[in-house]
């Protein structure tokens, strides 16, 4: 009996618990709704390369949920894009390609918006001069973006990112 | 699985407690309504340039109802709001009303005037800084709307696209 009773109680905690959690963490993502985003970039590989080849790095990247960013070619000028650059290092970059956006309608705008969601990839194709300095340095660049809401958009963002870079 | 679930519903709640300490000031209500008048605060005096290069300051409005808001041109949101400040600007005026509008744009004049020109903004727009958006309670959010009621204390605040209808009751209940 008394077992039988501990168990209710212990399934009714339970089941409490599971209420309350959901609820926090329901209330908690309503209220970091109005708190800007924060884009994560994922590990940053190491660079191996040699003098006079070509080197393809990928870089990811990824957003909260119910959040996206413009792409890197927004549908309305005033529209601020998604743009890698690279700022410094041995390497020479000699392409960027974004990842393909998705062109999704939002209630504040009349045509869809061509964004960004979640988790995405920027790819960065390299070339390594025939007289980069050899041994470990490092290749600096910055990742801009602007992310909004369904209802509101927050100020865009520079992220630095540097690569470790190892040429032989 | 329960001390897990009760991790998760303290750091929930932390999260959540948190969140409302360091990022949502305390005059944000997450409502809009007006605020009876003992409870309103003085909003913060701010000198801001407009296109022509005049300072602007808050005080320079003292005795009239005003919709202060804090916008972008790359703020698609902010962009459904502005037509219904035009019309608010247009029909009351004449009774004590004025629209601001504080741009956050980074590219600052060339960025907003060809905008404002497309939008056919008829109110006055100065050029925000981090300061006074800091002053503001911290922008992070466009649009961010202020309703000033006539002895310059903020009677409403509405974060993120609001209804229509919720601007015009806090202006006429102001005015």
């Amino acid at each position: 009996m008394l077992a039988s009773r501990a168990g209710k109680s212990s399934r009714m905690q339970l089941k409490a618990s599971y209420k309350f959690a959901a609820a926090a963490l329901a209330v908690a993502a309503l209220m970091s709704a109005q708190m800007a985003p924060t884009l994560a970039i994922g590990p940053v590989p190491t660079v191996k390369a040699h003098k006079g080849e070509v080197t393809v790095v990928s870089l990811r990247a990824v957003l909260p949920p119910g959040f996206h960013a413009n792409s890197n070619t927004p549908t309305d000028a005033y529209l601020i894009p998604l743009t890698l650059k690279w700022t410094g290092g041995p390497l020479q970059s000699d392409a960027i390609t974004y990842p393909k956006p998705a062109l999704e309608k939002y209630s504040f705008s009349d045509k869809p918006l061509s964004v960004v969601t979640g988790e995405f990839t920027i790819t960065t194709k390299f070339k390594i001069p025939a007289d980069a300095p050899s041994g470990p340095s490092a290749q600096n660049g910055t990742l801009k973006y602007q992310a909004c809401n369904d209802r509101m958009c927050f100020a865009p963002k520079t992220l630095p990112v540097t690569l470790t870079v190892n040429i032989e | 699985m329960k001390s897990f679930l009760r991790t998760l519903a303290v750091v929930g709640v932390a999260g959540l407690l948190g969140m409302v300490a360091c990022t949502v000031p305390e005059e944000l209500p997450s409502k809009p309504v007006v605020k009876s008048t003992s409870t309103r605060k003085t909003a913060p005096e701010f000198s801001l340039k407009d296109s022509t290069g005049k300072v602007v300051h808050l005080a320079d409005y003292k005795g009239k109802v005003v919709l202060l808001d804090f916008w972008a041109t790359w703020c698609g949101p902010c962009k459904i709001e502005i037509p219904w400040f035009t019309e608010f600007e247009r029909k009351y005026k004449v009774r004590g009303f004025e629209v601001l509008g504080v741009s956050m744009d980074e590219d600052g004049w060339k960025a907003i005037q060809p905008f404002a020109a497309q939008a056919a903004i008829n109110y006055r727009i100065i050029l925000g800084d981090d300061k006074t958006g800091d002053q503001y309670g911290g922008i992070e959010a466009l649009p961010t709307t202020f309703v000033i009621d006539r002895e310059g204390k903020i009677a409403s605040v509405h974060v993120g696209l609001s209804g229509r209808k919720e601007f015009q009751d806090a202006i006429e209940s102001l005015l």
